[in-house]
């Protein structure tokens, strides 16, 4: 009597090298996780615009020239809008990690986000308010 | 609308072919038909040889778990009308070796999931049956409800590009089992699951995508609760960093 041997031959997909332009989510997932280049290019200008003001005027007029130029303004563009997206999808993505209880339920996610961008929008007016104040 | 609709169905058979094929069968469009129906309309009627896991047919048994026009889901719980006039594509769960047509190998998930010891663990083991149940109060099962609705479809992994990409790492629905036990007044194996869990391949292989969490069918928030482990685990090196061993 032959006895069958059971041989199983898997097949594996390889996954694709852009699989993160198969769905909206992934492709805003790789946005963000490309907006941390932007985040840290945003961290040096303003190391350099705080470098520029301590060493004087004719530094900072320089800088402020330099910051003028196409390439920078192009760069400077683009970078506000990953930072927006990084800072939106952040308040988003935290909320949704963050579990507060009060009176014995869960806060809702919706509540703590608002709560994150209420304190974004306050201190963006401190910063403003000392900005024009100075 | 018309009463039929097109299942283009993905076939793998071993012994026959080296990737897989699809197939189309044309099945009875009923309004209350689920895409599994049209899979067992098809078994029972038209082609005796495809293959696909199935049992309760209402979301509890989590075997169903396919791949429906791209999307991971159970096919108990999708109805054939919302992907009218069709055709509707019918494919094994991503990330996991196809054995054949519809059936994925499981192994995998299995073992992770045995690694994180998904049952509660006492460390006063010793109390008598007669003692009775470890009482809970209703705040206290609110902490952890919501976890212990898994029911293991694997749909999560299915969703997840980082596990597609790196099946080292232990994943959505295991995390989430783990987080459902240590949030367990009941549970004392925090600390058992601790290395699992803060492993590389562990939460911190997790970068946080979501998918899992939209693809859930049993809205169990994996990616919540896997983020809420690193807090935990996070809090965790701190103490063992800081504080001397007596104290942690």
């Amino acid at each position: 009597m032959t006895q069958d041997t059971y041989e199983p031959r898997p097949y594996r997909r390889r996954i694709s090298l852009f699989w993160w332009t198969e769905r909206r989510t992934y492709l805003v997932f790789i946005l963000r996780e490309l907006s941390s280049v932007f985040i840290a290019w945003s961290a040096v200008f303003l190391l350099l615009l705080v470098r520029a003001v301590s060493q004087g005027s004719d530094e900072y007029a320089a800088f402020l020239d330099w910051a003028a130029s196409p390439w920078v303004l192009v760069l400077n563009v683009i970078a506000v809008a990953f930072v927006l997206l990084h800072a939106v999808t952040w308040f988003d993505l935290t909320a949704r990690a963050t579990v507060v209880r009060r009176g014995g339920r869960r806060v809702p996610t919706w509540m703590i986000a608002a709560g994150g961008y209420v304190s974004w929008a306050l201190v963006s007016v401190v910063v403003a308010w000392i900005l024009v104040g100075a | 609308m018309t009463d039929r609709i097109t299942l283009q169905v993905e076939r793998y058979r071993p012994e026959q072919e080296t990737e897989p094929t699809w197939q189309s069968y044309e099945v009875p469009l009923r309004e209350d038909w689920s895409v599994l129906d049209g899979l067992n309309y098809v078994k029972d009627h038209l082609d005796g040889t495809l293959s696909y896991r199935w049992s309760c047919r209402m979301g509890i048994c989590g075997s169903c778990g396919m791949t429906v026009d791209g999307d991971p889901t159970l096919t108990c719980a999708e109805l054939l009308t919302d992907h009218s006039p069709g055709p509707v594509q019918v494919g094994p769960l991503r990330n996991f070796p196809v054995i054949r047509d519809l059936v994925v190998d499981i192994d995998d998930f299995m073992h992770k999931l045995v690694r994180v010891k998904p049952w509660i663990v006492r460390e006063d083991d010793d109390q008598p049956v007669s003692e009775g149940e470890y009482l809970q109060t209703p705040a206290q099962m609110d902490e952890y409800q919501q976890y212990s609705m898994c029911i293991n479809c694997m749909i999560c992994y299915a969703a997840c590009p980082v596990y597609g990409l790196d099946e080292q790492f232990v994943g959505p629905a295991a995390i989430a089992l783990a987080q459902r036990y240590n949030l367990d007044s009941r549970d004392q194996g925090a600390r058992d699951r601790l290395d699992v869990l803060i492993h590389p391949d562990g939460v911190w292989g997790c970068t946080f995508v979501g998918e899992c969490t939209r693809a859930c069918p049993k809205d169990v928030d994996p990616a919540g609760a896997i983020q809420r482990y690193k807090l935990t685990a996070a809090t965790e090196s701190l103490r063992s960093f800081l504080l001397p061993r007596g104290a942690r």
